[in-house]
């Protein structure tokens, strides 16, 4: 589903986000890309969405050459995906409602398809109390749980959560890798970055593991190893 | 249509919800309205000024005594042809002599001396007035070259008060020319200052939400979806400073018309009533296209991600 061929991202000589990154992540994984920070576990998910074009290497997503869109199916493209950050990057003027009501006018969804769609994901994400909330009156796990309700609204075909629990305490963050995993069961590809120990080892999944901007570790079922 | 809807619906929210952000951006357009509103009247009054001034400029041809009348009344209609002249008024031997008298009626001397003469001493004149201050020089020179003037060998034309009259004529002539280059270069500067103004502080405003744009466009929001909005909230503050604006003028073109009337030889307040609905349509255009063009300047910057 997702192809990086000899991806590169230098910035400058002093300062080289991703070194030569070759990977393929298939429908239907769930991946954890794991590393300290700065070790470019960001800036390879950014390449997915086109915030960051590489220096050098291919960026497939199926069929789509990614850095080379043109903004118009740039558009499209990210209607595909759903994102998930560690400052949540919510809209801050708009209640839990709107939030979500927004990202379905995006992709063009009628008014009653958002009437109908938005009270049941908030529910699934257990908002409904908080429906009409501005995310300033909202907690961390409840902000970060309506970012990811937003960001599977539309049915998209992959997931990239960013961090997400990054910060949330112990039992939220158990809260959101368990809604991811539901997610994935669902048959969504879903790629999730952390530094988080606790996180990788109770998903059990594949684990990338990076360094300096290089892979070091690919693991099927993997733990978390530095 | 649906999506239009829901662009004009989201401008709305968001130009109550952002509150004294908002209000701060009608106030800067207001104070540009104001200042193209006083612009538009203080043109007024300069061209009011002007066009009285330019109104007591005129030229008057002074006939020998006896010269025919048909001789007159053919320069008159060569006079009228010209496209520079607006008026030509014929006033005959006999009117002359008595406009003299209305005029002279207390000065019994003058009179009595008229009356010795017996005949009319007077002879008829016509009055020139010209479109433009600029065009008598013309008018003077065609008078000098026409031939049917010409009466055997000696002119009918006593004077002509134009050159007594031209250094005064130019220099009016100057006067307005520089008044009118200075009124349009002031305007030109002052409305600059004001938009450049108004443009910077819905660029402000739109810095505020620089992150929200960048995740309503990762959430996979059109750039017009994202854009629109603002654009709305732009044409508000247009709309609601256009509405100050016309309001705080009443009060003040009314202080105005009471106190200034006779100084300014024009009243403003029944300027400003007369043409209230230009005024209006003016001032709501610049308004609303300055709103919306800022913002889709200001917004552009943050969208290209």
């Amino acid at each position: 589903m997702i192809y990086f061929n000899n991806v590169s991202k230098i910035y400058n000589k002093d300062s080289v986000a991703l070194d030569d990154v070759t990977l393929t992540i298939t429908t239907g994984e769930f991946v954890s890309i794991v590393g300290h920070s700065g070790a470019g576990k960001t800036t390879l998910v950014k390449m997915i969405l086109a915030d960051e074009v590489p220096t050098s290497g291919t960026v497939f997503f199926e069929s789509i050459n990614v850095p080379k869109l043109k903004n118009k199916d740039l558009t499209k493209l990210r209607r595909r995906i759903g994102v998930v950050f560690q400052d949540f990057k919510l809209l801050p003027n708009k209640t839990a409602y709107e939030n979500i009501a927004f990202a379905m006018e995006a992709v063009g969804k009628t008014n009653e398809e958002i009437e109908s769609d938005v009270p049941h994901v908030l529910e699934l994400v257990d908002l409904s109390d908080k429906m009409y909330h501005f995310p300033n009156q909202m907690s961390g796990g409840e902000q970060q749980r309506l970012a990811i309700a937003r960001a599977i609204i539309n049915q998209p075909e992959l997931i990239i959560a960013d961090e997400p629990t990054g910060n949330l305490d112990a039992v939220n963050t158990y809260e959101i890798v368990q809604i991811l995993k539901k997610i994935n069961d669902l048959g969504t590809t879903v790629i999730l970055t952390t530094h988080n120990r606790g996180v990788i080892d109770s998903i059990g999944k594949r684990v990338v593991t990076m360094e300096k901007g290089k892979i070091i570790r690919d693991d099927k079922n993997g733990k978390y190893v530095i | 249509m649906t999506e239009l809807k829901r662009i004009i619906k989201a401008g709305f929210v968001n130009f109550t919800r952002s509150g004294i952000i908002s209000w701060a951006a009608v106030l800067v357009v207001t104070i540009t309205l104001t200042v193209i509103t006083t612009i538009i009247l203080l043109n007024a009054v300069l061209y009011f000024s002007l066009n009285q001034i330019k109104d007591k400029v005129d030229v008057t041809i002074y006939f020998t005594v006896g010269a025919p009348e048909n001789k007159i009344l053919s320069l008159k209609d060569s006079l009228q042809n010209l496209p520079e002249v607006q008026q030509v008024s014929y006033v005959s031997a006999e009117e002359a002599l008595k406009l003299f008298r209305d005029r002279h009626q207390s000065d019994y001397p003058t009179i009595q001396a008229l009356d010795e003469i017996k005949d009319n001493p007077l002879g008829a004149y016509l009055n020139v007035k010209a479109k433009e201050v600029s065009q008598y020089e013309s008018i003077a020179n065609f008078m000098k070259s026409d031939n049917a003037l010409v009466l055997g060998s000696a002119s009918i034309i006593d004077k002509v008060n134009y050159n007594q009259n031209k250094t005064v004529i130019d220099r009016l002539n100057n006067i307005i020319s520089g008044a009118q280059r200075l009124g349009f270069l002031i305007t030109l500067i002052l409305v600059i200052i004001s938009i450049v103004i108004t443009f910077n502080t819905i660029r402000l405003a739109i810095y505020i939400s620089r992150e929200e744009i960048g995740v309503m466009r990762l959430v996979g929001a059109s750039k017009m979806r994202v854009r629109g909005p603002f654009m709305v909230e732009g044409a508000i503050y247009g709309i609601i400073a256009t509405i100050v604006t016309l309001i705080l003028f009443f009060p003040a073109t009314i202080y105005l018309g009471k106190t200034m009337t006779n100084f300014l030889g024009l009243n403003i307040y029944d300027y400003y009533l007369s043409n209230l609905f230009q005024i209006s349509v003016i001032i709501l255009l610049s308004g609303v296209l300055l709103g919306i063009f800022s913002s889709f300047i200001a917004a552009r910057k943050y969208l290209n991600k």
